[in-house]
């Protein structure tokens, strides 16, 4: 799957879209094949406040839970009702369907910190290669 | 040595195949000055007879031959010969936990109907497979509603049993929640109005027993509104699950944690036990314990799966909702035959006849002068009553006619010094409570 | 396709019943069950009970006959592997041979009737029991007193930090956290939290050992304790652990033994020995209790004597003339962490294993030790082994081997359920990746373990020319792989009426 090239990344696998001061934020499709199946998504309700990278929300398949980390802070506005019924679109559309949360952001600068694409995937490619040896 | 399936000769070629000369050798790890040399001072070895013989012996020094009153948490019932026949088969007996499902159907699909018949028995929408007992299970509802709610204070009722409550403490003051008890009222039930003056928004949970610790029925309608009312949760505790047979369930209740001693396992004393926690569909994800689910195999065949196991500790670790791991399976397992041999009618005749000899013994108790009720609220098959002297008193000379009397109240309770508890159930024989009066009268009568 | 071929020779198939869920058989009016008449006079219960009565007892309760019971729970059990089937190699679980002496002893009336709050007059046999138990556990552990109450090694754990707590507190600082190796039982930090203490993780090193360097700089005085298991979660013993206890000691910390791995230990060298200073003991593995599905177990917490004014009560006491009794006071002792005094039925089984073996006990030790090395010798270059150093009662190999070909851990075990076995503990532990952990434990006989060792290099074979096949597996069981995927997403926990479905077999 295609890493789309206007989302920034993080090294835990978040993804964010920004646009206009809100941010779309999910996890990417390396996190999803890693997971595994997702069975569970705990998310924040809107409100709440995330700081940069601390933990905002779980992933759960069967055997294993992963945090969620924030990529950047801000206000929670909305979260991705759809993934309460149907948590397995993270792992078929975890670029697009399955985001997770819509943050109003406190602080444009922290996008920059971010990679873009290429860096994104020069990075997942060289974890895979790390795996496999 | 009978439990070593090996013999000498086997044991020299398994050291020949290992490359080592000796048994020692694969001890080097252990530094030397740590290392035994001599065999440990512990009696035996016995033969199984000797085995039998020793446990024998036990069994004459403790109280075969009396008659016990006894309530108070543990409860003497009808246990039928064919749950040991079941739980004796060495499939059930000697399994390891389902984590492998495909090997385990057995063990899966009867944790499956015993979680099955304890939502049916308590009114809630989803049990889990065992906790310890009712006192941790109880422990374990507290700490659910606090991490459900986000509280840190807990209102329990004095009528809830006082060990259930000591448990409860030793495992609040690590966990940095409040507990307050609440008092009873001369009917013998929680103080129904000093739960709504203590209740605010910082309260997680309210919990009591029902049959409570004096044997009283609590009235949850209100005290369920009342908690509801500043968002917190209702736990109730039931320790007679008999009760469950003629009593209406407690459906108001947000978490029910229940001993299941009563179905199917004897008093040993003290244990072990089965406790459950039966909750609400929308909190399974922060209940602690084992959940079998049904699902399908590759070949769309039905089967059941250990699920839902994020929540525990083996994967969450140290962000688990409990510590346990092994659970009361076998418990359980007896919990489920004995009420599948039971059944619907069963249930409710055998509760019907506690409610019928507990009648009968309180009549025959009240009519002795000085002794009463002590509390005028219903009861199933347990009751308070006062008397005109200590109790324990009493009980020192219903020692000598090979009878264990009624719990003596006054060190749970300062206040009721000359209370005491009695317990009757369908095994009560009617001659023995009738004998149990006619002793208590005659101590009665005699001056002290 | 027939999965079954001549290299296994452990197993073979069989037609096995099917049975559905007993509320599937229940019709109304069957009874499996009487009771004897009423001999007092029947009360209007309705009456009697008022707004409380449950109007025609419990809905959806089943109504079968006897015969029904004994014929569904009969074929249930069939659908299980068990000890007394054979081998269960599961690392840390210690699964030997359940004595049905045990059973018997602890089904006696005088024993499996006795109410926990009779008058102590009456209890004397119960409580001579008990203090014999303690007794022989504190001679095996080397330690100084001990409390029987914790239902569980979990449980065992939190009393043990709960003392560790008390302890300190009573020092003037209960501390705030608790070290625990990354290789260490997942119950261990999860206790640890309960307790209301902050994890601290250490990394093993090289070799899976305990980082001796890493310790002495984390050990400050804000660390209450280290959680140990020895030997490890590898089988390896650790070597220096009574550096370790020094270390701790001189900083006022705690050395806790989580005691899972006794089974290498019992009658060989003692933890009270080797510095410990509180521990517990599982009587379900090491002991010989049965698992019976997942339960009942038995935690018993040994301790150095600074720690016994907090031991939970009830305190088993001897007084004049040898009368013991239970002493339910004591200022200074943490509470209870579970009614009554412990699972007693459980108590009675351990010391009745004990007093069969005797001061010999140490041959099980031996056994014990000797099968998990003659396995190794036997499957080390068919299978990795990550750690080398010499292992006591278990044993733990990696897929790395076989994951070259696709087939992991987990698939290996499944396949070896096709060859008559339980698998081993697989992704256990947590820093071997794909791990395979084998504790065969002394009940196995030479024969038992050359089937295993047949049996695992057998399918080391097939995941080196038939990888399908043994990432299918198992194909010889009742039910297939099962899908926990969607009985996570969508779990169904009870039987209901209507929307149920009666499918299946």
């Amino acid at each position: 799957m295609a890493y789309p090239a206007n989302y920034r990344y993080t090294k835990e696998h978040e993804w964010v879209n920004a646009k206009d001061g809100v941010a779309t934020i999910g996890i990417t499709d390396y996190a999803q094949s890693e997971l595994g199946d997702v069975v569970f998504v705990e998310l924040p309700e809107a409100g709440k406040k995330l700081e940069t990278g601390k933990s905002f929300g779980t992933v759960e398949s069967v055997k294993a839970v992963s945090e969620i980390y924030a990529p950047v802070s801000g206000e929670v506005l909305e979260a991705n009702p759809a993934l309460h019924d149907k948590p397995e679109t993270i792992n078929s559309d975890p670029h697009g369907a399955a985001w997770m949360v819509k943050i109003k952001l406190s602080n444009l600068a922290e996008l920059e910190k971010l990679m873009d694409s290429g860096a994104y995937e020069t990075y997942v490619a060289a974890k895979g290669k790390e795996a496999s040896a | 040595m009978r439990y070593l399936p090996k013999s000498p000769a086997e044991r020299q070629e398994m050291l020949t195949a290992i490359g080592a000369k000796s048994i020692e050798e694969l001890f080097e790890t252990i530094p030397e000055k740590y290392r035994l040399h001599d065999a440990l001072k512990l009696p035996g070895p016995l033969s199984e007879a000797e085995v039998i013989d020793y446990f024998k012996q036990r069994a004459g020094e403790n109280s075969l031959g009396y008659t016990s009153f006894l309530g108070a948490g543990v409860y003497q019932h009808l246990r039928s010969v064919i749950t040991d026949t079941i739980l004796l088969r060495g499939e059930f007996l000697t399994s390891y936990t389902p984590y492998q499902a495909e090997i385990s159907q057995g063990t899966l699909q009867a944790i499956f109907e015993f979680q099955t018949l304890m939502c049916q028995l308590t009114g809630q929408e989803v049990a889990n497979a065992s906790m310890y007992d009712g006192s941790t299970a109880t422990t374990e509802a507290v700490l659910m509603a606090e991490r459900l709610a986000g509280r840190g204070r807990v209102l329990v009722a004095r009528s809830v049993h006082p060990e259930y409550r000591e448990v409860l403490r030793t495992y609040a003051k690590n966990s940095g929640l409040h507990v307050e008890e609440i008092g009873y009222t001369k009917s013998g039930t929680v103080d129904a109005a000093s739960i709504k003056s203590a209740l605010r928004d910082d309260v997680a949970a309210v919990v009591v027993q029902s049959p409570n610790f004096f044997g009283v029925l609590e009235t949850l309608p209100g005290i369920a509104d009342a908690a509801h009312g500043v968002g917190a949760l209702l736990v109730v505790a039931i320790a007679e699950g008999v009760s469950l047979g003629a009593v209406k369930p407690p459906a108001e209740a947000d978490i029910v944690a229940m001993e299941a001693q009563s179905f199917g396992l004897p008093p040993s004393y003290g244990g072990p036990y089965a406790g459950v926690i039966a909750s609400r569909d929308k909190f399974v994800r922060q209940m602690p314990g084992r959940l079998a689910g049904e699902t399908t195999d590759t070949e769309g065949k039905r089967g059941f799966v250990l699920t839902l196991a994020t929540r525990e500790q083996h994967i969450r670790r140290e962000k688990a909702t409990s510590n346990i791991c092994t659970n009361q399976a076998l418990c359980a397992l007896a919990a489920t035959v004995h009420l599948t041999l039971l059944g619907k009618e069963g249930l409710r005749e055998m509760a019907e006849q506690n409610v019928s000899k507990a009648q009968f013994a309180i009549g025959e108790l009240e009519k002795i002068p000085g002794v009463k009720r002590a509390f005028d609220g219903p009861f199933f098959n347990e009751f308070t009553l006062e008397f005109p002297r200590s109790v324990r008193m009493i009980n020192a000379e219903l020692l000598k006619e090979q009878i264990a009397g009624p719990l003596a109240l006054g060190t749970a309770f300062p206040e009721l010094t000359k209370h005491g508890l009695v317990c009757v159930t369908e095994t009560t024989p009617r001659t023995e409570i009738e004998r149990f009066a006619a002793a208590v009268k005659n101590i009665l009568s005699n001056p002290l | 396709m027939e999965k079954m071929n001549d290299k296994i020779k452990k197993a073979t198939r069989h037609t096995n019943q099917n049975e559905g869920l007993i509320f599937e058989k229940s019709s109304p009016g069957k009874r499996a069950f009487e009771l004897p008449p009423l001999d007092v006079p029947k009360v209007d219960v309705a009456k009697t009970l008022g707004a409380q009565h449950r109007l025609d007892g419990v809905q959806g309760f089943p109504e079968v006959s006897e015969i029904e019971v004994i014929r569904h729970f009969t074929r249930l059990s069939t659908w299980n592997y068990a000890i007394d089937l054979g081998m269960y190699p599961l690392g840390s679980c210690t699964m030997k041979y359940n004595p049905r002496v045990n059973e018997f002893v602890a089904r006696l009336d005088g024993i499996a009737t006795e109410h926990p709050y009779q008058p102590q007059e009456l209890s004397q046999g119960c409580l001579k029991i008990l203090q014999l138990l303690e007794k022989c556990l504190l001679e095996i552990t080397g330690m100084d007193c001990i409390t029987l109450q914790p239902a569980a090694g979990a449980q065992g754990e939190l009393t043990g930090l709960l003392l560790i707590r008390a302890y300190l507190e009573k020092q003037g600082n209960a501390r705030r956290k608790v070290l625990i190796p990354d290789s260490a039982h997942g119950t261990n930090p999860a206790t640890a939290v309960i307790a209301g203490y902050e994890v601290q993780n250490i990394k093993s090193e090289s070799h899976g050992q305990i980082d001796v360097d890493k310790l002495r700089d984390l050990v400050t005085e804000d660390v209450a304790a280290l959680m140990i298991t020895n030997p490890s979660t590898l089988g390896i013993f650790e070597e220096r652990i009574p550096e370790i206890a020094e270390i701790l000691h001189a900083k006022g910390a705690l050395l806790y033994m989580d005691g899972a791995n006794m089974n290498a230990l019992t009658g060989v060298t003692r933890p009270g020995d080797l510095g410990v200073d509180v521990m517990h003991l599982n009587l379900h593995k090491t002991f010989s209790t049965p698992h019976g599905g997942g339960g009942p177990g038995a935690g018993p917490v040994a301790i150095k004597k600074f720690f016994e004014p907090f031991r939970p009560v009830p305190i088993l006491v001897e007084r004049e003339g040898g009368k013991l009794a239970l002493e339910q006071v004591r200022p200074d002792s943490i509470g209870k962490v579970r009614a009554f005094g412990g699972n007693f039925g459980v108590l009675v089984r351990a010391l009745a294993y004990i007093l069969a073996y005797g001061p010999g006990v140490r041959q099980a030790t031996e056994d014990a030790v000797l099968n998990a090395n003659y396995i190794r010798k036997h499957l080390e270059g068919v299978y990795d082994l990550p750690y080398s150093l010499p292992s006591m009662h278990e044993v733990v190999f990696s897929d790395a081997k076989q994951k070259r070909n696709g087939v992991n851990t987990m698939d290996i075990a499944k396949r070896l359920i096709d060859y008559g076995f339980h698998p081993y503990t697989t992704a256990f532990p947590l820093i071997v990746p794909g791990a395979l952990m084998i504790e065969p434990t002394e009940s196995e006989s030479k024969e038992e373990c050359d089937l295993f060792i047949d049996a695992m290099k057998s399918i080391a074979e097939e995941a080196a020319a038939t990888p399908e096949l043994v990432k299918t597996a198992p194909h010889t069981t009742r039910v297939k792989r099962l899908d926990e995927v969607g009985a996570a997403r969508k779990p169904v926990l009870r039987w209901k009426p209507a929307s149920h479905s009666k499918a299946a077999d």
